[in-house]
């Protein structure tokens, strides 16, 4: 896989590119990751309501979940090989790309958005202003807003739950919040998604989420490695019978250049709700000149404001 | 921050000078990102422990910093779960840290309509009293042909599956000392 | 089988996974197609209920094609036995084995026995006084053998009344056809699952069977595991790497709370409490339950060494070790019947230790209102849990059924420490002693139960200091002396474990079982935990990385017994002692070194060669042949047929629940008729085969919520990805009743109705059983009033109705009606639910 852009501004502190191999098809749907990420990350809760979505009750990747397992419940394309099974019970646990090409990062005006030394794409929050540019450039819908008019109720609207919102409120922030990491409970107005647990990469420590995966269906680790064990573990895969296994996003020359988290699924991608195609917005802008001008021109008062903010 | 050095900072002399033209990578770093370490550094001492949850017997690190319980994840070492944990072993932090938790005795009288406060001094006083009034009260030496059954009956205890294996055993061996015989757990469930 | 081991132990499941990964085919039979049934290579779907019909049908399809594993029959099980020529079958007695008093409703075991042996009494007997399998501790006498060895065996396995040709007779008509015919799978299914066994298993290959809850929670549960335990015996698959009947069990120290006893009928290691009227001194106790044959011969020593820890230097010879200061059981005081015992007034104190029964015991109106029929009642957890809340919350106030200001019940709820705030062993799913160490001080009020129940225990003797009451006697002479540390004296941990461990007659600690003694020199609280404190080291706290050890890893914690990590793994090994296989290799009779040898501990005597055979008047260990791997029954040997020990009989038998909408298709005696009821108006129970009640249902657990919901409903990540309380129907059922998916809908039985939205769902599906379509209904039980979400119980569903062994409830099938819509409140909701029929007691 092509490093990501940006990457090479890091020079000889260029890391190996480091990603997410998600295999669905030994997953599962235990949410252990999505748990995992919300401790580790700090992350609010997401609203207590009851989907009927089959196990998923967390709907979408967003600002307040950046770990989401997808359940689908279908009748079996080939019976025969599944094993005579009719039915089958798909899940898979969707995350941030971190893509080659990453729309976000091309439309970021203030800098928040950064590729790190591991290639992957992070979103400072002590720089963002909350502009929502990203969240229109992700092909993905993966960025969310923890809206600031949440201050009181970090867990959002639409709870079932008869706790006070302030006990909640309580119940996340006791999470001992630290000098170095920056987590603004209850809704800083800044845009929020997977960082691939970038304050843990410094350590070569796992991301939380990896590090906790009951079956190993999240793999982490050096991208090409990862992606020559899912050309294998796909090909077994087929030889097998699966013939509907495929990889998404593990190819360099897809419409965002490969992503850094890729996947193994057992279907079509819109099955699991992901873009068949995903393109990056700005590549019909020409260069990404065009994209940062734009940008610039528009926010220039903003980047300045969020500067002073980081610096602070 | 000196004027100088903020200006140093600015972005686009950085992105300049750190041949970051587009902005995109360590140019518009801050400086929080670029200090930015895992909060496990910070932790006083790592403690091994094991999941409270279902009986798998997962194996946990729990990291304190100033005092407080910071971060528990997957023990690696542990030959039975690998470092892995499922959902609720990964809820383990919040289990222990939630503002939910009780911390102060509460105390319902009889027929009252709310709960008091009640030092646990006191809640241990008043609770000794009644296992000797009620033992004593329910007291059973033999049954009708005067086999010795030497027992209260009025006295029951249920719970310990949650418990450590050295609880259990000063539970049932004070229920012998008391002659309470009732003492069951999920076990049974 | 009876298990959803991905959603329940996930993290167990890994090892399930990998395997998968290296070609081990993945098998799940349950009523519902779960989160473990997608990660399967095969699911069948049987109605709930019918295990032991499914099993009972792999057991005649391995009789009749030949297809046991015969040298491990012939050799390691009691196949060639021959029965008592009194037995009769329930193929003889429509359902019945000998020996049944219809009046009673228990079963005279004597026919049972092995044949030429003296009539022993046995525990069986011991109910006809009236109780109910209250001893169950162990169940290993068959007899007094005096050679070691059964009188009457044929090793050709032809005798007719040969435990062989029993069980062929017993499971001759549960073929492929009935199977289908009462499980409601396709007898393609059925076949495809029995030999998937077959085939895998042998010299070469193994196959292991994992059950949870939804075997145990049965008016015959214990039968279920029985006929899995037939199906491993006949296969070879037990004793040996990759084989086993393994038991997931749902709570961190739920295995250790067992072995440590905190249970009504037996005393830590399994040993019987003594009964009233049996039991009447030390040495009858000793004769009454110790065995000749196997470790149970020892009895005598493990017993005496406890009430040494216990009553220290208090307990003598002369005065038979303070066995009189043990407290006696004459009847079933198990937990529910506990609960009725409240109602009537009779058990007016209460300690609650991280138990919600007011959510989590079946019937959990009734345990409510039981709570509020208390003098006082102590809860002590890490949250303000149902239990400790009902006289303010419980549903039962909206109906009126309960009134806060007219209950009684004196309240102290109590915080609990964490894990983290105590040092102590948790003893896992696999007998695994693993110690958690104490990372913080507790803050606040928060104590562990080693705090409350040492200084309880302290300021009760204190407070009885002066007394000279007989009947004070044993509490004041009890061994309490425990060193504390820290801000709130916090009893040693680590001294609890090396007084359970026990010590010699010089104070050191002890390294195994066989060094206890009968004479009061040693003293050890559970002898299957000797060893765990050997040379004065805490082994569950060793934490050797698993990385840095052998695949056994013996040095990550410690197995009870003597860290042996595979049960009775002398059957790894052929009769002569070789490996069954290179492959399949673990302990093995090293001819040079003349002892066993593998990865493993062996299970066996280190030195007792293949060859031994036991002389005459051989005892306990002694009389054990070198070519019997089950050491602790009383011939050595796997039981095919359990010639004493349960209440219900020697073989497993398909009957229906206690509440079922079908007729026994296999004999007139509809279900168990051992079963545990209990005739009381608190407890109405579902007419069977009414059609007021079509639907089968039961509970069951999802990964996301623990239980009884205390340590997960609270939890703002966990509550929020099963945010509500659900039932799950077929897209039929939800035709059937119209019921909408994502509306609501009320499900009701004789006990209660309760409310929960609807998941429709193809994971669903209903069965055909008998000619006849039934439905399921799907309850996750995790709900109560309290919590970030809160919902109606499942538990409130189900009645007390129990195994006759173990006195557990049956959850894991009974039959409901579902109504759309929400439920009625207030006196509605009592109105509606008695519009329904309901019977007491037992009408069958």
């Amino acid at each position: 896989m092509k490093p990501g852009d940006g990457v090479e501004t890091y020079e000889a502190e260029a890391q190996p590119r480091l990603g997410f191999f998600t295999d669905t098809s030994v997953c599962i749907g235990c949410k252990a990751c999505e748990v995992a990420c919300k401790e580790w990350n700090l992350v609010p809760e997401d609203g207590l309501a009851w989907t009927g979505h089959s196990y998923d009750n967390t709907g979408e990747l967003n600002a307040n979940t950046w770990r989401h397992v997808a359940f689908i419940e279908q009748q079996a394309p080939d019976p025969i090989k599944q094993g005579k099974q009719d039915f089958r019970w798909l899940m898979e646990s969707d995350v941030c790309k971190h893509c080659t090409h990453a729309g976000c990062l091309d439309v970021c005006p203030t800098g928040a958005i950064f590729r790190t030394e591991f290639g992957t794409v992070v979103i400072q929050d002590d720089v963002c202003n909350g502009c929502g540019y990203c969240v229109t450039a992700c092909p993905f819908g993966v960025i969310g807003k923890r809206e600031r008019a949440a201050a009181s109720s970090p867990a959002g609207a639409g709870r079932t739950s008869g706790q006070s919102p302030d006990v909640l409120q309580t119940a996340v922030a006791s999470d001992g919040l630290g000098a170095i990491t920056k987590r603004e409970l209850g809704g800083d107005g800044g845009m929020h998604k997977c960082t691939l647990c970038y304050d843990r990469l410094q350590n070569g420590m796992e991301p939380a989420c990896a590090k906790a995966c009951p079956t190993d269906s999240i793999q982490f680790g050096p991208l090409d490695e990862l992606v020559e064990r899912a050309r294998e573990r796909c090909g077994d895969l087929v030889e097998a019978g699966v013939s509907e296994a495929r990889l998404y996003l593990a190819d360099e020359n897809d419409g965002i250049g490969g992503a850094g988290a890729f996947f193994l699924l057992l279907d079509e991608p819109e099955v699991y709700g992901l873009p068949p195609q995903p393109i990056v917005p700005t590549k019909n802008l020409g260069t990404i000149w065009g994209a940062a001008a734009v940008a610039a021109g528009a926010l220039a008062v903003g980047v300045a404001a969020a500067f002073l903010r980081g610096e602070e | 921050m000196e004027v100088g050095k903020l200006i140093a900072r600015w972005p686009v002399l950085r992105q300049a000078a750190e041949r970051d033209p587009l902005g995109r990578g360590k140019a518009v770093q801050s400086r929080r990102t670029e200090r930015l370490r895992p909060r496990t550094d910070g932790a006083q001492h790592v403690v091994k422990s094991v999941c409270p949850y279902c009986a798998v017997g997962c194996g946990q690190l729990v990291y304190i910093r100033d005092g407080k319980v910071d971060q528990i994840e997957g023990d690696p070492d542990s030959p039975i779960s690998r470092g892995r944990l499922c959902p609720k072993g990964a809820a383990s932090k919040s289990l222990v840290t939630s503002p939910l938790r009780l911390d102060k005795v509460k105390y319902r009288r009889p027929y009252g309509t709310g709960w008091e406060e009640l030092p646990l001094e006191d809640a241990m006083e008043m609770i000794a009293d009644r296992v000797i009034e009620t033992r004593r009260s329910t007291w059973e030496d033999a049954d009708e042909q005067g086999n010795r059954l030497a027992r209260t009956m009025g006295i029951a205890m249920l719970g310990g599956a949650t418990l450590d294996n050295e609880e259990n055993y000063l539970i049932k061996k004070l229920a012998m000392g008391l002659g309470i015989v009732q003492v069951e757990n999920q076990a049974r469930i | 089988m009876g298990s959803n081991m991905a959603e329940n132990h996930p993290v167990g499941f890994q090892w399930v996974m990998e395997a998968r990964l290296k070609g081990a085919r993945v098998i799940h039979v349950d009523p519902r197609f779960t989160r473990t049934s997608a990660a399967a290579n095969l699911f069948v779907s049987i109605r709930a209920g019918t295990d032991i019909a499914f099993l009972g049908g792999v057991v005649n399809y391995i009789l009749e094609n030949e297809r046991w594993f015969d040298e491990y029959v012939k050799h390691y099980t009691n196949a060639p036995v021959i029965i008592d020529e009194r037995f009769k079958d329930t193929e003889d007695l429509d359902g019945f084995f000998s020996g049944f008093d219809p009046e009673a409703r228990v079963y005279d075991t004597s026919t049972w026995h092995y044949s030429g042996l003296p009539v022993q009494e046995t525990a069986g007997e011991r109910s006809k006084g009236g109780t109910k399998g209250e001893q169950s501790g162990h169940g290993a006498q068959a007899g007094q053998f005096v050679h070691g060895e059964p009188p009457e065996e044929d090793p050709t396995l032809q005798h007719p009344r040969c435990v062989f040709q029993l069980l062929r007779k017993h499971f001759r008509r549960y073929t492929p056809e009935l199977v289908s015919r009462v499980c409601g799978c396709t007898k393609e299914q059925f076949l495809e699952v029995a030999e998937a066994l077959c085939e895998n298993s042998g010299r070469e290959r193994t196959s292991a069977i994992v059950y949870s809850v939804g075997w145990t929670q049965h008016t015959v549960g214990v039968q279920y595991i029985r006929t899995a335990a037939i199906v491993q015996l006949l296969l070879g698959n037990i004793g040996r790497p990759g084989g086993g009947i393994v038991a997931l069990r749902g709570h961190a120290s739920i295995q250790g709370s067992t072995d440590m006893a905190t249970l009504y009928n037996i005393l830590p290691g399994y040993m019987p409490m003594p009964h009233a009227k049996q039991d009447t001194d030390l040495a009858t106790y000793i004769d009454n339950h110790s065995s000749t044959i196997g470790w149970w011969g020892h009895l005598d020593a493990f017993f005496t060494s406890q009430l040494k820890a216990f009553w220290g230097e208090h307990a003598t010879k002369e005065n038979d070790f303070c066995f009189d200061y043990l407290p006696r059981i004459n009847a079933d005081h198990s937990t529910y019947q506990t609960a009725f015992d409240m109602l009537d007034g009779k058990v007016t104190g209460f300690f609650l230790l991280g138990e919600n029964p007011g959510v989590g015991s079946s019937h959990a109106k009734l345990q409510r209102l039981a709570l509020a029929s208390l003098d006082w009642l102590v809860v002590r957890d890490l949250y303000e849990i149902e239990s400790a809340s009902f006289w303010k919350d419980a549903p039962e106030l909206e109906t009126g059924e309960l009134e806060t200001e007219k209950i009684g019940t004196e309240v102290f709820l109590m915080p609990a420490a964490a894990h983290v705030e105590k040092d102590g062993a948790f003893t896992n799913t696999q007998r695994l002693l693993q110690w958690h160490f104490k990372a913080l001080e507790p803050e606040g009020d928060r104590r562990s139960e080693l705090w409350f129940m040492y200084h309880l225990g302290r300021k009760l003797r204190e407070k009885l200091a002066d007394s000279d009451d007989p009947r004070d006697k044993p509490l004041l002479e009890l061994a309490w002396q425990y060193a504390t540390s820290g801000p709130y004296e916090d009893p040693s941990a680590d001294q609890v474990l090396r007084e359970i461990n026990g010590v010699g007659p010089d104070g050191s600690a002890l390294g195994t079982y066989a060094d206890l003694k009968s004479d009061g020199s040693t003293a050890s609280g559970c002898w299957l935990y000797v060893g765990s404190y050997a040379d004065e080291e805490n082994k569950p706290a060793r934490k050797v990385p698993g990385q840095e050890q052998d695949w056994i890893a013996k040095k990550w914690g410690w197995a009870w017994p003597l860290n042996r990590r595979i049960l009775y793994n002398r059957a790894s090994a052929d009769p002569e002692g070789k490996p069954w296989s290179e492959r399949k290799k673990l302990v093995w009779w090293d001819t040079a070194q003349k002892k066993w040898v593998g990865a493993d501990n062996p299970d066996f005597q280190e030195e007792k060669p293949p060859t031994y055979v036991p002389p005459n008047g051989a005892r306990a260990e002694n009389a054990i042949a070198g070519d019997h791997p089950f050491i602790l029954q009383s011939d050595g040997r796997g039981w095919l047929f359990a010639a004493a020990g349960l209440m219900d009989g020697p073989m497993p038998t398909h009957y229906e629940p206690h509440e079922s909408p079908f007729s026994n298709p296999l004999y007139s005696q509809r279900s168990n008729p051992t079963r545990q009821l209990f005739a009381r108006r608190e407890n109405p129970y579902n007419p069977a085969e009414s059609d007021a009640y079509p639907y089968v249902v039961w509970t069951y657990r999802l990964t996301e919520h623990h239980t009884a919901g205390g340590m997960t409903r609270t939890l703002p990540y966990l509550a929020e990805l099963q945010p509500e309380f659900f039932c799950e129907v077929s897209p039929e059922l939800a035709d059937e009743r119209e019921l909408e998916h994502g509306g609501w809908a009320t499900i009701v039985t004789a006990r209660t109705a309760i409310e929960a939205r609807v998941l429709v769902t193809e994971r669903m599906k209903p069965l055909v059983v008998d000619g006849r379509k039934v439905h399921h209904v799907g309850v996750p039980y995790h709900w109560g009033t309290r919590g970030l979400t809160t919902g109606d119980s499942g538990n409130d569903l189900f009645p007390v109705a129990l195994d006759p062994n173990v006195h557990i409830q049956e959850v894991k099938a009974a039959t409901c009606d579902i109504r759309p819509g929400r439920r009625p409140r207030g006196k509605a909701l009592t109105e509606l639910v008695a519009s329904y029929p309901r019977t007491v007691g037992d009408e069958a």
